[in-house]
Parts: C-alpha cells; structure tokens; sequence
C-alpha cells in the first residue's frame, strides 16, 4: 500500500474516459455515412467499464478498465431516398443508429470524469511532494 | 522506535493513504455500472490498530518473556463500509461525484495536517540534539 497506488488508479481512470471519448468521436464521425444494407452500416459503439479486483481478495482498489466495446443493438434508420446513389433495389438508404443529443451528454460527462482524475492526481502529487520533504 | 517519535502520527497518515485510495478509486468508477462507493471508518482503523494495551489489540499472548513478541498486522480493508446513496441510479452505481470529491478534499487537507505534525515533530527533535 503506497501513495503511488492513487496515481496508478487515477490513470486507469483516465485511460477509461480516453477510450469513451474516442469511441464517441467515432460515432459522431459517422453519424451520416450513409449504406445500401443493413451489415453495412456504422451502429452505434458503446465501451462497457468494468472495475479491476484486487487479486487475491477480491476488492475493488485497483482502479477501472474497459470490458468490452459493445455495438447498440437499436434498429437503424431506414430512409426512402430513391434518388440517393447509395439507394438500394427498393430505394432504401441506411443510416447509423447513432443519437447526436445522447453522445453530446457522454462526451460532456466523460471530460468531467476525466478532469476529476486529473484534479486526483494532481492532490496526490502535492501530498507526495510533501512527503518527500518531510525534515527538510 | 518510530511509533514512539511520531506517536499516533505514523498510523494516521498509514490509514488516510488508503482512504485516499479508496476515494481515488471511488472517483475513477464514477461510470461503472453495479460499482458500490466505499470508504474507510477512520476512527475504527484508528481504535483497532493502535497500540493500546488489553481493549481492542490483537497482540498475541506471551507467557514466557523469551518468545518472540507477534503483532497481528490488521490490514485497513477490514474497516471498509458502503456509502449509503442519496439518490439511487438507473445502473446501480453508488458514486456521487460531488460527495466524493468532497471527502477526498476533506482526506487530503487531513494528510497535509498530518504531516504538518510529522514535520514539526522532527523540526523538534533535530532542534534538541543541536542543542538549540
């Protein structure tokens, strides 16, 4: 048990929130390429956190991680657009079933999470610091 | 020899380095679904593993002065409790940021004070063998 725990969480912290917000860039990203089929089409991305156990006694004090980048099961949005060059036999178009508003409200929440680590962090060096120079 | 220099000190900051821990970790599961905040009870770490004789210590018993003196070593996941939500959410996740941040501010002030002690402790000790 040390000090440097603190840190070694905080950045799995950061690391969680990094990866949310990128997943989230790519959803934005994508939010109009359009395809002719259903498997062709960008879904939704979703990483899942998971809290990592610590070891041998199964308590969470070592910080969080990402399971598993999951894809929203939502059905995609279909579009009658004859005229589109991506348009299918029936004149169909196929857009991602990524929500605008709801990745917005992540990617606010994900750069909060990851401005809490810092500040964590950024406590625990001044107190590491301190500690160092005890008896100086 | 340390116990006796910096008396309750030493344990103090051993036990608010965990509970800092412990909130860290709070904080980075913010998002986690089914994560249940924890913290430290301060006081019962502090009751059970100081070096008081007879009430809460589990020191073992000698019965002749020659054997080796044991301390069993209490560990500060023994004193870990659940923090009770204010408001319950969707995913089940205990984390109240706000609240969380507020103990590790509240932790962090008390370990700068902590070693505040620790400090002037040696300033003092250092003082006497000057001669000052």
């Amino acid at each position: 048990m040390s000090m440097f725990n603190i840190l070694d969480i905080s950045a799995t912290g950061l690391h969680a929130q990094t990866v949310r917000l990128n997943t989230i860039a790519s959803n934005m990203a994508n939010v109009d390429s359009v395809s002719s089929n259903k498997e062709d089409t960008y879904r939704s991305k979703q990483p899942i956190f998971q809290t990592i156990l610590n070891g041998a006694k199964n308590e969470p004090t070592g910080g969080v991680r990402i399971k598993e980048i999951v894809e929203n099961q939502e059905p995609l949005k279909m579009e009658y657009s004859p005229n589109h060059p991506m348009a299918n036999g029936d004149g169909y178009i196929f857009k991602p079933n990524v929500n605008i508003v709801e990745e917005m409200a992540n990617m606010m929440s994900a750069s909060r999470s990851y401005e809490t680590n810092i500040e964590v962090m950024n406590t625990s060096k001044q107190l590491l610091l301190r500690t160092i120079q005890l008896g100086k | 020899m340390a116990e006796s220099i910096f008396g309750i000190h030493e344990r103090a900051l051993q036990v608010r380095t965990a509970r800092g821990e412990m909130l860290a970790n709070n904080l980075a599961n913010a998002d986690t679904p089914n994560f249940k905040a924890r913290d430290i009870d301060f006081r019962q770490a502090m009751n059970e593993a100081g070096p008081v004789k007879g009430s809460h210590s589990s020191d073992m018993n000698r019965t002749n002065a020659r054997h080796i003196e044991g301390f069993a070593q209490m560990s500060t996941s023994d004193f870990l409790k659940f923090r009770q939500p204010t408001q319950p959410a969707l995913d089940g996740n205990t984390v109240e940021t706000h609240i969380e941040k507020a103990k590790f501010m509240e932790n962090a002030m008390q370990q700068e004070a902590t070693l505040e002690f620790i400090n002037s402790r040696i300033t003092g000790i250092r003082g006497a063998l000057r001669g000052e």
